[in-house]
């Protein structure tokens, strides 16, 4: 009753027999053992379980792991490169934009989606793309400044 | 201090070591974990709020390929290994039905458990619950906080007529009757403080692994306070003794006060792990939690407030009925009893109070602390009482507050509802945050728009709230909340350990969940050692290495567990001055340790590092007469009183004339919190406790039906606040240390919370007050504020 998937994640390719019904967020977690990407409402409103497919910001916890098969997929884990922090993850430590950490991950790879379109974004602009990912910890305000700070790095950068 | 001196950690906004693993997605959180052989369990849960069960029929269940074993109450009955969720906090005359971690016979709220599902896939697990089935008879249920104290109501626990837990009161009845018989002005309110769902993003979570071997079991769960979870699971739920169970909080994903409270759940999976020889662990969906963590506030209360012609505050005086769900959770009494009818005179000077609160049960979810736990009650009480005193008088509401404070030089000051408040200058804070919002600007702004929206019909009306609150923090001192009826001492522990080349170790029975413990408690420690902050290590949320400690709760981290760890370090440090006057032949008196060295006063080229002193102290060649070996020192620190931080908030809002939404412009505020370790960190507390008030003011709300389904199970129904519906917040600080603590630090983790749902419900209801309106209970709706206008 299995399924044939293949899917790169964080640069490595997989090839694995899933459940059909199986979400990605499971696959994620407990196939790949990326337990980075955090489930923490099961129905796309938390935003917590947020990670790249083929460079765009999806909620794999409303996924099916079948679903993605042939795209290719970044985790928290692969956000970084060659052992340095993306300059989102730098941010969110400087502006001090985590407390618990749960939401962080997703917020962190929601921001990354939005930073790809949005380069260079206002206050306001942050925060309406941010409204589908819910942090019960900083009441956002260090996450906004984060933002803005990463976009910031990454323009110079660029 | 020369330029090239080092700076102190203690105040520093040092970034938190906490982050990287956080920010990389290597922190682990309990369902994180995975075993060999890891079973999943998922707890069958009532879909009726009051109902008897008949039968329950597991074989459909047990037939499904993977399932391992289906548990009902049956077979937890009269098990020595499995018992009840107790109640931890006794009132006179309380009622305390039992709690028993799955139920029989009967059940009493949506989401209580009657079977759990063991099975080798959490799909499989999840598949085999729905096809338990339970044959129920459904009995009327009874949800409202006061309505179920009627005749007519439904019965939940025959130990509790009338559903009554408890009826408490506290302060001078006869005196305070007295004063309002004879006061030239009474204002009065009917208010509902809403019941909120504490939602920590991280759902409730516990692996349980039993060793039959050692005969231990490891529970590794979300837990705010793993000794207190341990200590509970021994003496009610599980058969083991106490140093047999190790538990674990691993990064746990906020709390809020929800992981505080022990819960059936992770009874259950210890008993399965024992029962079954495997590890077994339960994770909740989100709707689960939503049906079964506790709860916060629910209560319905008549206040009034007696004043004099110039607004005075003569008398204070409150009448709470407060729902605890179907059972009294681990807490749940203090809640609205010690630590919300203590708070009723907020900043003020009252010459008499005298409130009754009564504890009630009803068809619905526990209700126990959720941040800021009965003093966010309070104040939005008093509070309110203070705004419609000043609209009876025509004063202004700034000017009313002034008008009543207790003065700077009044400290220590006794109120009339038991407490004794430390310090304070709330003059000092309120006229700086009436300052920082620019608040006479803000009224012309306000009267301005008034009379163009009015005119027009349409625009945004500007509303001003203000709350200047207190709180209470690090509830204390043991002996005394012992005689108010706690079953624990609220003391915390802390061992310092320093290693033989002088890096250290620090062990804290409090337990953090987000608050920066590893960061701060470093801090701590390397200022007292005038060593690098890299060089201390912070260990806690585990019994199996932490000595027993209280956990972190009602803001006591600070307070109550970096006290314990100054005074373990100052022990260490006393110590080490024995060694260093031996070795420098100085008298003990005479040496002093300052920035990382032991001197001897007046001898400038007489010194000792402290690495030296502490590799002394473990060579052991030449030590005094009467000292040990080693340097590691503990301390279980015993408050003499709770600290009282406070503060004044200032909301500013926009309400919408045609389509009654509320705009949450400017969030202007002033907290106190004694001495302040780590601004950043401070200021992030200060953020978050405001979200989540401002979310009681205008979006969250908990509803049940009439038939005590809840409405708003999932974040579909219930409104947390967002990034899009939340300005930057303006915050400040005023510092008044604490006088009874050895770091001068109050409490920071609640006082947002308590300040920020009376300061935006009162801005709300400024901005209406053209309509008329004197009270509105929360959340404010666009709807409500709309009806409200027409």
């Amino acid at each position: 009753m299995g399924q044939k998937i293949r899917v790169e994640v964080n640069g490595t390719s997989h090839d694995h027999e899933v459940e059909p019904r199986q979400l990605l967020v499971h696959y994620l977690r407990e196939t790949l053992g990326l337990t980075g990407t955090n489930i923490g409402c099961e129905t796309s409103l938390c935003g917590a379980c947020t990670v790249l497919v083929d460079g765009r910001a999806v909620r794999s916890c409303t996924q099916l792991a079948v679903q993605a098969d042939g795209s290719s997929i970044t985790t928290i884990e692969g956000l970084g490169q060659n052992g340095r922090l993306h300059p989102l993850q730098e941010a969110f430590h400087e502006e001090h934009g985590l407390q618990c950490g749960f939401c962080t991950p997703g917020m962190i790879m929601a921001s990354a989606g939005f930073l790809d379109d949005q380069p260079n974004p206002t206050e306001p602009e942050i925060r309406e793309a941010l409204k589908g990912n819910i942090c019960r910890c900083t009441g956002y305000h260090n996450i906004v400044k984060a933002v803005r700070r990463a976009a910031e790095q990454m323009g110079g950068e660029s | 201090m020369s330029p090239t001196a080092k700076q102190d950690p203690f105040g520093a906004s040092l970034r938190r070591r906490e982050d990287a693993a956080l920010v990389t997605g290597r922190g682990k959180y309990t369902d994180d974990f995975s075993r060999p052989g890891l079973l999943h369990a998922v707890i069958v849960r009532s879909p009726y709020a009051h109902a008897e069960i008949l039968d329950i029929d597991t074989v459909a269940a047990l037939a499904f390929e993977g399932v391992v074993a289906v548990y009902t109450g049956e077979d937890l009955v009269d098990n020595p290994d499995a018992g009840v969720v107790p109640t931890c906090w006794l009132l006179p005359d309380i009622k305390t039905p039992p709690h028993p971690i799955l139920a029989k016979e009967r059940v009493r709220h949506v989401g209580d458990g009657v079977a759990v599902v063991v099975a080798t896939d959490r799909y499989i697990a999840r598949d085999a619950a729905d096809a338990v089935v339970v044959d129920y008879q459904p009995l009327e249920a009874t949800v409202d906080a006061k309505a179920t104290t009627g005749d007519d109501a439904p019965q939940i626990h025959d130990e509790a007529p009338n559903n009554i837990s408890f009826d408490w009161n506290l302060g001078d009845q006869e005196k305070t009757d007295a004063v309002f018989a004879g006061a030239p002005h009474v204002v009065s309110v009917d208010l509902r403080n809403s019941r909120l769902i504490p939602h920590a993003i991280e759902p409730r979570s516990a692996l349980a692994e039993w060793d039959e071997i050692s005969g231990e079991l490891t529970l590794t769960m979300t837990s705010q306070n793993p000794h207190v979870h341990r200590l509970l699971m021994t003496l009610a739920s599980v058969g083991l003794p106490e140093h047999k169970i190790r538990v674990i909080a691993p990064e746990v994903g906020g709390g809020f006060g929800s992981k505080i409270h022990h819960y059936p759940d992770e009874a259950i999976v210890s008993w399965c792990s024992m029962k079954l020889h495997r590890p077994v662990k339960w994770t909740a969906t989100r709707s689960e939690t939503n049906l079964t963590d506790a709860h916060g506030r629910d209560h319905v209360t008549h206040a009034e407030l007696a004043m004099d012609d110039h607004g005075k505050i003569l008398g204070l005086r409150a009448e709470t009925f407060a729902s605890m769900g179907a059972y009294l959770s681990t807490f749940a009494p203090a809640i609205p009893t010690w630590l919300h009818g203590t708070l009723l005179s907020g900043q003020y000077d009252i010459p008499a109070i005298f409130t009754r609160v009564v504890g009630t049960f009803t068809n619905t979810a526990p209700v126990d602390a959720y941040r800021g736990a009965g003093r966010p009650e309070a104040t939005f009480i008093v509070e309110r009482l203070v705004d419609l005193a000043a609209a009876e008088l025509s004063i202004d509401p700034v000017e009313m507050r002034r008008r009543n404070f207790v003065a700077p030089e009044a400290f220590p000051y006794a109120t009339q509802v038991a407490l004794e408040y430390d310090s304070g200058n709330y003059i000092g804070a309120l006229e700086k945050a009436v300052a920082n919002s620019d608040y006479a600007q803000l009224r012309m702004e306000q009267k301005r728009r008034r009379e163009e929206v009015l005119s027009r019909g349409e625009g945004k009306l500007l509303g001003i709230g203000v709350c200047s609150f207190i709180e209470a923090c690090g509830i204390a001192p043991s002996q005394v909340v012992g005689a108010l009826g706690a079953q624990a001492g609220l003391w915390e522990s802390a061992k310092v350990q320093i290693h033989p080349t002088g890096t250290v170790t620090v062990f804290s029975g409090s337990s953090g969940h987000g608050q920066g413990h590893e960061t701060t408690f470093a801090q701590i420690v390397a200022s007292k050692f005038g060593i690098d902050v890299d060089q201390v290590d912070v260990v806690q949320g585990d019994t199996g290495k932490v000595q027993f400690g209280m956990g972190t709760y009602g803001s006591r981290s600070a307070a109550v567990g970096g006290s314990a760890i100054a005074n373990a370090a100052d022990k260490v440090i006393t110590k080490g001055r024995k060694i260093a006057a031996h070795l420098l032949e100085a008298n003990e008196d005479d040496v002093v340790f300052d920035d990382g060295a032991f001197d001897v006063r007046g001898v400038p080229d007489k010194a000792l590092a402290w690495g030296d002193v502490v590799l002394q102290a473990y060579l052991a060649h030449d030590l005094p007469d009467n000292v040990e070996p080693g340097l590691e020192e503990s301390s279980f620190y015993n408050p003499a009183n709770f600290t009282y931080p406070f503060g004044t908030h200032i909301a500013v809002v926009e309400v919408d004339r045609e389509t009654g939404d509320t705009d949450l412009v400017r969030y202007i505020c002033v907290d106190d919190v004694g001495n302040v370790i780590n601004p950043m960190i401070v200021d992030g507390q200060v953020h978050g406790g405001l979200a989540q008030g401002i979310g009681q003011a205008l979006w969250e709300n908990t509803v049940y039906d009439d038939n005590g389904q809840l409405i708003t199970a999932t974040l579909m129904d219930y409104a947390l606040p967002k990034a899009h519906r939340l300005p930057s917040y303006e915050t400040d600080r005023t510092v008044t240390p604490c006088p009874h603590n050895p770091l001068g630090v109050k409490g920071v983790g609640e006082a947002g919370t308590i300040a920020s749902p009376a300061a935006v419900a009162n801005a709300v209801i400024d901005a209406l007050a053209p309509f008329g309106i004197r009270h509105m209970d929360m959340p404010m709706t666009p709807e409500k504020v709309w009806r409200a206008m027409q």
